[in-house]
């Protein structure tokens, strides 16, 4: 009898899960937002449908400040792998000039992210899209089922889920309703990182150590990543050697100093971390409820 | 090959990174008996809490604690807003969490009855229960409900926590007359170990350290049994071969793949299968992955096969090998946990979804409720919310099935409201409660439920259909029977007529009741 190890039998069952979706589903999408849990997502997606093509296009939501190293892995990958990527840009919140540093996080979020991802999802008439969020990223995705239903406006209701037993999903809804559905629910960091190890997915050079420009800013290390980012009377940019735990708008993603240039050191580092992953994500800790609430408003 | 898939790697626990094996456990019993509070001070001293989530903790228990200025440990688990509010836990929270020798997935489960449809979710997937008792309030109805869906879930390992000792002097008598009761209560549910503990979740006391307040205890403290305990493997051996069919892969005419998730046992290329329900057979010719072609492929794992022969297969069939227990029919009786707030009713319709499978399922027959309090059955017209039922389903199309005591995919099922879309049951296969039931019971019993079975419950729909057809034939058979009687002027030819009519139209309409029966077809995969 074969016994799986512990990430063979979580690759199995985001295997599963992926397929569901597709044996069930109208108009998947997976949501593709470029770092490791989305490179592990793609990998997995390969893996299940081989030999045939991704069954689905990848939609990535560009606020416009992503860091550039970010993009330019996205329009590679998507190229060496013929995949089909859809890239939305919110156009109405460009022109009213929302933007990370003047309009504050929240509200760049609410628009540029939530409103652009609702947008590209009705105008594309997606009905099921993938995330690579975790349960172990914060507390209320704790409490998020696998295949999370959304009502047409594209509203979670945390408060009445559909039980979830084994691994046996609901997947009927009514027409407008749609799923946000989560292969990776149930990894945590530690087996992400030990899966990309494994299988050599390729990630963002961000996540490793680099000598590069960086701004401290209410204590966080920013990376000035474009001449955008204007420094503030006593900044001054300085020359660091950082990486990044998790990637998104180089305006709100702290870095931090380290010497970790190799997976295995990335490794190492993160299991003697005592901060938590997203803490360097200044959009989590405006208010104690606050993911539960974008989620509710439509946020990943 | 990839190292991922080295079939090589074997052991009799399932190994995590580092060798170290996984437990999949819950929380359960009644509401504020401790059992976020429990999660969260083991989570807290097993240092799976980071620094910036322990200052959001301090700040959070300043704002929403029960427990004045000292630490909340329930809000590190209780993850909504609405259940910070409110201090109780609404959904299941899984957490991920290790020692120095296991890992763990935690569930933490509500003990608000509303909510005991999150419970059942959360003891799914696990092998080992923590049910937390109040040591002020001993077992309450919710304690029993819990252990009895555990159970019926078959979670075969049961930790009795009995908390707040700190509440109760640390009373050694409170504690063993809790445990004695509980022994008494878990008789006959089937529990391979039950291992009583007393603690203190609040002030951390035999949870990971071993209390100084009870000396007279010398057990295990909860981690150190939750490292040690013995759980057994899942999967059983010597168990034939099934692959529910999840997606027909299909990228060109020269390929043909079927893509799932194995059930049970395991398969060789080469093997000979069968495709139930159809009963065609086959071969299997390649099994195909990304990276490389198999020779061996197992229980658990995703993988796509091809067949030697063109066979015609789609969602829901299921290919099988070898001694399987799966069969495929249009009736089965199984228990169900009902989680949607309109009640079952015998004469609603509902959609099962069983591994692949789906179909409208009626429930045909309601043989018992279960009382939570004595375990006992009941005859009942219908199941509320939260309720545990034995019934009978028929199905529109024939289903593959198996016990759920003998596998949990192919034996574990959802019913689903056809217009509300909600999940409606969880449902249990068990093909040999009935025959149990049958034993168990009187002959009055039993001709009471048979009759049942025809008119109907008093009150129900398929009553009031009985009764309807009734006086509609007595009305026919009296008009007959008069004409033809005065006809023939003969009180006994009407008289015989009368009875004759009666009898023959309801057999038929019983025939045809059993034979006709209109289906509508369901449609499965595409955009349900
Ligand atoms: N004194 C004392 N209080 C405790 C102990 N454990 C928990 N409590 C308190 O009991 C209350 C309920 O605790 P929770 O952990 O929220 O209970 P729960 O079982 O998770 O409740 P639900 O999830 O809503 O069913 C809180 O005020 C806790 O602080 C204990 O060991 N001693
Ligand atoms: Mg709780």
């Amino acid at each position: 009898m074969i016994q799986l190890t512990h990430l063979q039998k979580l690759e199995a069952e985001s295997i599963h899960i992926m397929r569901e979706v597709v044996a069930t589903c109208d108009k998947p999408v997976m949501l593709y937002s470029i770092g490791k849990d989305s490179s592990v997502l793609l990998h997995l997606a390969l893996k299940a449908f081989y030999p045939a093509k991704l069954p689905f296009p990848l939609l990535h939501v560009d606020t416009t400040w992503k860091f550039r190293e970010m993009i330019e892995f996205r329009d590679r990958r998507a190229r060496e792998l013929g995949v089909d990527l859809i890239v939305h840009i919110n156009d109405e919140g460009v022109k009213a000039g929302i933007n990370p540093f003047t309009s504050g996080s929240r509200l760049h979020t609410d628009v540029m992210k939530t409103e652009g991802l609702k947008q590209a999802l009705d105008t594309y008439k997606f009905d099921a899209a993938f995330g690579g969020a975790r349960r172990d990223e914060e507390k209320s995705r704790a409490k998020e089922r696998i295949f999370s239903l959304r009502s047409a406006e594209h509203r979670w209701d945390p408060k009445n889920q559909r039980p979830e037993p084994w691994s046996l999903y609901n997947t009927r809804k009514r027409p407008g309703e749609s799923f946000r559905v989560f292969p990776l629910s149930n990894w945590t960091e530690a087996d992400v990182w030990d899966y990309v190890a494994l299988e050599n997915i390729p990630v963002v050079p961000l996540y490793f150590a680099a000598p590069r420009p960086v701004v401290e800013r209410d204590g966080t290390l920013i990376m000035q990543d474009d001449a955008r980012m204007v420094l503030l009377p006593g900044e001054k940019v300085e020359e660091r050697m950082v990486r990044f735990r998790t990637l998104g708008c180089y305006p709100l993603t702290g870095a931090l100093e380290s010497q970790a240039t190799t997976l295995e050191a990335v490794l190492d580092e993160m299991r003697s971390s005592r901060v938590s992953e997203r803490q360097g994500r200044v959009i989590d800790n405006d208010g104690a409820a606050s993911m539960e609430q974008k989620k509710q408003e439509g946020y990943f | 090959m990839n190292a991922l898939q080295d079939p090589k790697i074997e052991g009799v626990a399932i190994s995590a990174p580092g060798g170290k094996t996984l437990l999949r456990l819950l929380t359960c019993g009644s509401v504020d008996d401790g059992k976020s509070t429990l999660i969260g001070r083991m989570l807290y001293e097993c240092g799976a809490v980071f620094d910036d989530k322990l200052g959001a903790l301090d700040r959070d228990s300043k704002k929403f604690g029960t427990q004045g200025d000292s630490l909340d440990f329930a809000l590190l688990v209780d993850g909504l807003a609405a259940e910070r509010e409110q201090g109780i836990t609404i959904d299941v929270a899984y957490r991920y969490f290790g020692s120095a020798r296991r890992k763990f997935i935690v569930a933490d489960t509500p003990g608000h009855e509303q909510y005991t449809r999150n419970m059942a979710t959360g003891a799914s997937t696990a092998d080992l229960a923590i049910l937390l008792v109040d040591a002020r309030k001993g077992l309450l109805t919710q304690t029993r409900r819990h252990a009895f869906i555990a159970s019926l879930l078959r979670v075969r390992h049961i930790v009795l926590a009995v908390n707040k000792m700190d509440l109760v002097g640390y009373d050694q008598t409170i504690f063993e007359d809790i445990t004695q009761s509980f022994q008494t209560l878990a008789q006959g549910l089937g529990f391979a170990s039950i291992t009583p503990i007393p603690v203190s979740a609040r002030d951390g006391d035999n949870i990971v350290a071993r209390s100084t307040h009870m000396g007279w205890y010398a057990g295990p403290v909860l981690l150190e049994h939750l490292e040690t305990v013995q759980v057994g493997p899942q999967a059983r051996e010597g168990q034939g071969f099934a692959l529910p069919v999840q997606w027909v892969n299909r990228p060109d005419l020269d390929f043909r793949g079927y893509a799932g998730t194995i059930a049970a046992g395991s398969i060789r290329v080469g093997d000979r299968v069968r495709i139930l329900p159809n009963g065609q057979s086959s071969e299997v010719a390649r099994l195909v992955t990304h990276d490389g072609d198999l020779q061996l492929a197992a229980q658990g794992q995703a993988v796509t096969l091809t067949l030697a022969s063109e066979v015609d297969i789609s969602r829901g069939d299921v290919i099988v090998s070898g001694a399987t227990s799966a069969r495929q029919g249009l009736e089965l009786s199984a228990h169900v946990v009902w989680t949607s707030e309109t009640p079952l009713r015998l004469d609603n319709r509902y959609v099962i979804k069983l591994a692949t499978g789906q179909a409208n399922a009626d429930v045909v027959a309601l043989h018992r409720v279960i009382d939570i309090n004595s375990f006992e059955a009941r005859a009942v017209s219908e199941v509320p919310l939260n309720g545990v039922a034995l019934v009978t389903l028929r199905v529109d199309r024939p289903i593959v099935f198996d016990d759920y005591a003998r596998n949990r995919v192919l034996g574990g099922f959802i019913l689903i409201d056809r217009l509300s879309n909600e999940t409606a049951a969880i449902g249990l296969v068990n093909s040999d409660a009935l025959a149990d039931l049958a034993r168990a019971s009187g002959w009055a019993e039993q001709v009471e439920r048979r009759v049942i079975g025809h008119i109907g419950v008093a009150g129900s729909q398929a009553r009031r259909r009985f009764l309807r057809s009734l006086v509609a034939d007595l009305l026919v058979a009296v008009l007959l029977a008069g004409a033809l009687g005065f006809w023939a002027g003969s009180l006994p030819v009407g008289l015989v007529l009368f009875l004759a009519d009666l009898i023959i139209r309801s057999l038929v309409r019983a025939l045809c009741r059993r034979w006709f029966r209109p289906s509508e077809g369901v449609s499965d995969g595409g955009g349900i």
